[in-house]
């Protein structure tokens, strides 16, 4: 039973994951724990004030997340993590898509999450990296009813800024998660059979996703 | 004489050569169809998958008809301040055996916090209907038998999907006894008594994961995968023990606690850079999990 409890939160928050971040134009990429806390801060502001996005408008969620939070996310690279080592066998063209899809699919699952966002706080842990770190993990927790849940981020430096390009909820890195279901997916049908089931899935949740 | 013996040394020779390259051979031809079959490290975990997608099959034939249902009839049913009281009770029981599961895994401090939030929660939240402990700031921090043999360097070992229990491991089967010893049932010795509240446990756990599941549905591609590898991820990694000292952000005041908020992160940040100067390893801080193995 543990571990259904465990999915329960991990969507129930995933959501603040990656954030469906309102006003993140003005956080600051400049240092890793810095982006981290204020998208988390907005995060929760955003969807405690917003009656639309607790009520899973999807269409809004998408757009915000868009707008805000995906100039912080090298979403490339946490696709190619998941595509594992078929993504150099894929063309550009279904890279594309399977980026645009995976998207759509994590993106669809924060939507679902935010619905369950309630009194939850945000704790943040020492950051244990060097000045000259190119590659970081940030920690931080939820904290509500129950256990305190675990939110982690892997970020990258590109030039000036910190992307994020990975993101662990309870001890589950996203990007690993999907791995064998990619690789099994692909080695049945190709890349484009997973193309098409992720198309499908995303297709499919998009109509009963409107009434909630 | 020596004509026999160079004669063995060269046919041993060319055998050994040969054996190497069949060797060889199958050993590549092993691996293509691990790769092809199995994609990667995640999966060789599984050895009986084919058995446990049976299993797992079921489960959900069973989750479908009965389960599921009976959950989602008590979940419109029960009022929810009714709900939250019962599932605070079996939260309860919980934390008495991650307290004593902390102890066993050397986290004192932690035990100790988890101890706290039984004895008050028992007595001020009236036998732990009342969650008293979370307001006053003792946070909840659950662990098993599992998880402390975990602890104690097993491996999470082979993925076991066992038939109504769900899925497992190795690892957690051996201690699924022991955490049966702990669980709500126990605390009564009536037969009914001891059915009656390990069924509402089950239904009440099952209620919380309601809507959950309905997303799953929609996320999983495949959904024993999805299953498989969130539960062998997430009972195999470690989190840093949790005992960091945890600042909590307070939301309210927008931009402004965010640029009030940046002077100390600098300088959490520089703390540590500071104390241990070395190092420039491109690496994540934290290996990517300290628990894959």
């Amino acid at each position: 039973m543990t571990l259904l409890t465990s999915l329960r939160r991990l969507l129930a928050v995933a959501t603040l994951g990656l954030g469906l971040v309102h006003a993140a134009h003005a956080a600051d990429a400049s240092a890793p724990d810095l982006l981290i806390r204020q998208l988390s801060l907005e995060t929760i502001e955003a969807v405690k004030a917003d009656k639309d996005i607790q009520s899973g408008n999807i269409s809004k969620i998408i757009a915000l997340v868009d707008a805000k939070v995906m100039p912080h996310i090298n979403f490339t690279r946490m696709t190619s993590s998941a595509v594992g080592r078929f993504w150099r066998q894929a063309t550009p063209d279904q890279q594309a898509k399977l980026q645009a899809e995976f998207k759509t699919l994590l993106v669809r699952t924060y939507a679902g999450a935010l619905t369950q966002v309630k009194d939850q706080t945000i704790g943040m842990k020492p950051l244990r990296a060097q000045p000259t770190d190119t590659e970081v993990v940030v920690r931080t927790e939820i904290r509500g009813k129950g256990d305190a849940i675990q939110l982690d981020y892997r970020l990258e430096k590109a030039g000036a800024e910190w992307k994020i390009y990975d993101v662990n909820v309870l001890g589950i890195w996203l990007a690993d998660q999907y791995r064998n279901s990619f690789a099994q997916e692909i080695g049945a049908n190709g890349i484009d059979g997973l193309i098409k089931s992720l198309a499908d899935k995303n297709a499919k949740a998009a109509a009963p996703a409107a009434k909630g | 004489m020596s004509h026999v013996i160079r004669w063995l040394a060269t046919l041993s020779l060319a055998l050994g050569l040969a054996g190497c390259q069949t060797v060889q051979g199958v050993g590549t031809r092993i691996d293509r169809a691990l790769d092809k079959v199995m994609g990667s490290k995640g999966q060789r975990l599984d050895p009986w998958e084919s058995w446990n997608r049976k299993v797992f099959a079921f489960n959900d034939k069973v989750d479908e008809n009965v389960l599921k249902p009976i959950a989602t009839a008590y979940s419109e049913i029960v009022p929810s301040p009714v709900r939250t009281g019962i599932d605070n009770f079996f939260g309860n029981i919980g934390d008495a055996w991650s307290a004593v599961n902390l102890m066993l895994q050397g986290r004192f401090k932690a035990g100790v916090e988890q101890g706290m939030r039984f004895a008050v929660n028992s007595t001020l939240g009236l036998a732990g209907v009342l969650d008293i402990a979370t307001e006053a700031g003792l946070e909840k921090n659950s662990q098993d038998f599992g998880k402390t043999l975990g602890k104690w360097g097993m491996g999470t070992g082979a993925y076991i999907v066992w038939p109504l229990f769900g899925p497992s491991s190795v690892r957690d089967s051996l201690a699924l006894p022991v955490d049966w010893q702990a669980s709500p049932g126990v605390l009564f010795d009536d037969g009914r008594k001891k059915v009656g509240i390990t069924a509402l446990s089950l239904v009440n756990t099952r209620a919380n994961f309601l809507r959950a599941g309905e997303m799953l549905e929609g996320i999983a591609l495949d959904k024993y995968t999805f299953y498989r590898d969130a539960y062998l991820q997430r009972r195999g990694s470690f989190d840093d023990e949790g005992d960091d000292e945890v600042e909590v952000l307070v939301p309210g005041n927008g931009a402004a606690a965010g640029q009030a908020a940046a002077a100390p992160a600098s300088a959490a940040s520089a703390t540590p850079a500071s104390a241990a100067p070395v190092a420039t390893v491109k690496k994540p801080a934290e290996p990517a999990s300290a628990a894959t193995r």
